[in-house]
């Protein structure tokens, strides 16, 4: 399979950076997308060129490391995949593939594809500890948790932190990453103490970083590699409010 | 945002089912407007609350606009997110547009002077003398028609700002959007065609 891409090159966050394009011949297509632009890279660094940073670590879908955009989709056309786990099946003899990297302010480009996203563990920093007994496993039911409780709570921890929502949002905002992570831990008994101030501190936090504000575009799920929904938005605003309303601090019983 | 939104909504509701009563003759609908008009602080009052969310709302799409726009620097070459519908779209278009159409809709209705045969206090009158231009009548009913849109997209958002969800009924809101959106916008665009098709002259 003969490709064409067109790759986004920056040497760094300085350089001003611009497309390259490059020829390949000899695609197979059982290669994954990664695997294709390892080859690439392998022809680049024999003829003496720099080779395309880019982003990655398990390759199998579980990490959150990869991601950029392909043909103006965030990881691609393939619904609730990452990168790494597009195949080149799913391309054409001839095709003309443009790469980007994510493209957000809170997210300034290092090189190439790989982009700084300590925005998002600034975030996740803010919300601060859960209680829980660290040491030992628990002991299986001392906690009751039920299956869809649980389930529901999974759906939202099933975040990888990858930033396609943000690189897919055009407004650049990150409140699928912070919905997410706020309703995985306030989903659960575990979480339970410290919402409140979780809900205020990450939402204060994610305002703080250079994101953009979210209008309901609904572009962020629907790139979700973990097909993640936005009512954990939903959710966030929920908690926020209520946190707004009435306090991050424990309720007391006593006169103070 | 959303809570002037929810206000500017109401009034829509309540202003079209106003002017419907366009259907039930000269009579009835010139003495609804001599109502409205009777308790002048009270209409004075109302004026400055719709004013004062028209305003608000306008500020905070004009914040959200500025922080969103400069949430990404550089755009991209090629930029195909998924998901999104027309009327999340064309948001920051309607709205304007929208505005801009109300400024005319009170130089037609209420002042006067943009009325190709305006009489004081004769508000049937008035309507079938503008809606018997096609033109108006026209910029009328594209004006309505993206007030549905702006109002579809509006109303599902701030189920989402305020956090109004649930697992299993979570879809109930869109078909809410669906459902008011479908209503004001036939309601509105309704009274135009009607003069126009020479249904209510
Ligand atoms: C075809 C649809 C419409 C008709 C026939 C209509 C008719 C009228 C009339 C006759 C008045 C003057 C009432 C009076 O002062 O006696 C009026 C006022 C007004 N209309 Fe509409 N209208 C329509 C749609 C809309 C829409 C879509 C909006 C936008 C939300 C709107 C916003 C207003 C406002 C803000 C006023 C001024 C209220 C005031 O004077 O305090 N109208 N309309
Ligand atoms: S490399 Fe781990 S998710 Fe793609």
């Amino acid at each position: 399979m003969k490709l064409t891409l067109e790759v986004w090159r920056q040497k760094n966050g300085g350089d001003k950076g611009g497309f390259s394009t490059y020829e390949l011949e000899d695609v197979d297509t059982h290669m994954s997308f990664l695997e294709m632009l390892d080859v690439l890279n392998q022809d680049l660094i024999v003829g003496g060129a720099e080779p395309i940073a880019f982003e990655h670590d398990c390759r199998e879908g579980i990490c959150g490391a990869c991601g950029f955009v392909v043909n103006g989709v965030a990881h691609g056309h393939q619904k609730g995949s990452t990168i790494c786990q597009l195949h080149m099946r799913h391309f054409s003899d001839g095709d003309k593939i443009t790469i980007e990297p994510w493209r957000a302010k809170a997210f300034p480009i290092i090189k190439d594809l790989v982009v700084d996203r300590s925005s998002f563990d600034r975030i996740l920093q803010a919300g601060g500890f859960v209680t829980i007994r660290t040491g030992s496993a628990p002991d299986a039911n001392a906690l009751p948790v039920a299956t869809d409780t649980l389930e529901h709570a999974m759906d939202f921890a099933e975040c990888i932190g990858c930033g396609a929502c943000v690189a897919s949002c055009p407004n650049g905002a990150a409140m699928l990453f912070v919905g997410a992570k706020i309703s995985h831990l306030a989903l659960l008994p575990q979480g339970m103490p410290e919402k409140a101030k979780r809900a205020l501190k990450m939402v204060e936090a994610m305002e703080s970083e250079a994101f953009g504000a979210c209008t309901n575009y609904t572009s962020c799920e629907a790139v979700c590699p973990k097909e993640i929904s936005i009512s954990g938005i939903a959710r966030m605003n929920k908690d926020f409010r209520r946190a707004s309303v009435a306090g991050a601090e424990p309720a007391h019983g006593k006169k103070r | 945002m959303a809570v002037t939104g929810i206000i500017l909504f109401g009034f829509v509701v309540g202003h079209m089912l106003g002017n419907l009563q366009i259907y039930l003759g000269q009579e009835q609908l010139d003495h609804y407007a001599e109502l409205l008009q009777a308790n002048k602080p009270f209409l004075w009052a109302f004026r400055s609350v719709l004013l004062f969310c028209v305003s608000v709302h306008i500020w905070a799409a004009v914040v959200i606009w500025l922080r969103n726009r400069s949430a990404r620097p550089v755009k991209y070459k090629m930029f195909q997110p998924p998901g999104l519908d027309y009327a999340a779209r064309t948001m920051v278009w309607s709205g304007p547009i929208v505005a801009l159409f109300i400024v005319y809709h009170i130089l037609d209705f209420t002042v006067g002077t943009a009325n190709p045969d305006f009489i004081k206090g004769e508000v049937y009158h008035n309507v079938v003398a503008s809606f018997s231009n096609p033109v108006i009548a026209l910029v009328y009913m594209a004006a309505c028609l993206l007030l549905a849109f702006h109002l579809y997209h509006g109303l599902w958002s701030l189920f989402q700002t305020f956090g109004w969800d649930h697992p299993r009924f979570g879809w109930i809101r869109r078909a809410l959007a669906i459902f008011f959106s479908v209503l004001i916008g036939a309601g509105t665009i309704s009274i135009p065609l009607a003069v126009l098709t020479g249904f209510v002259r």
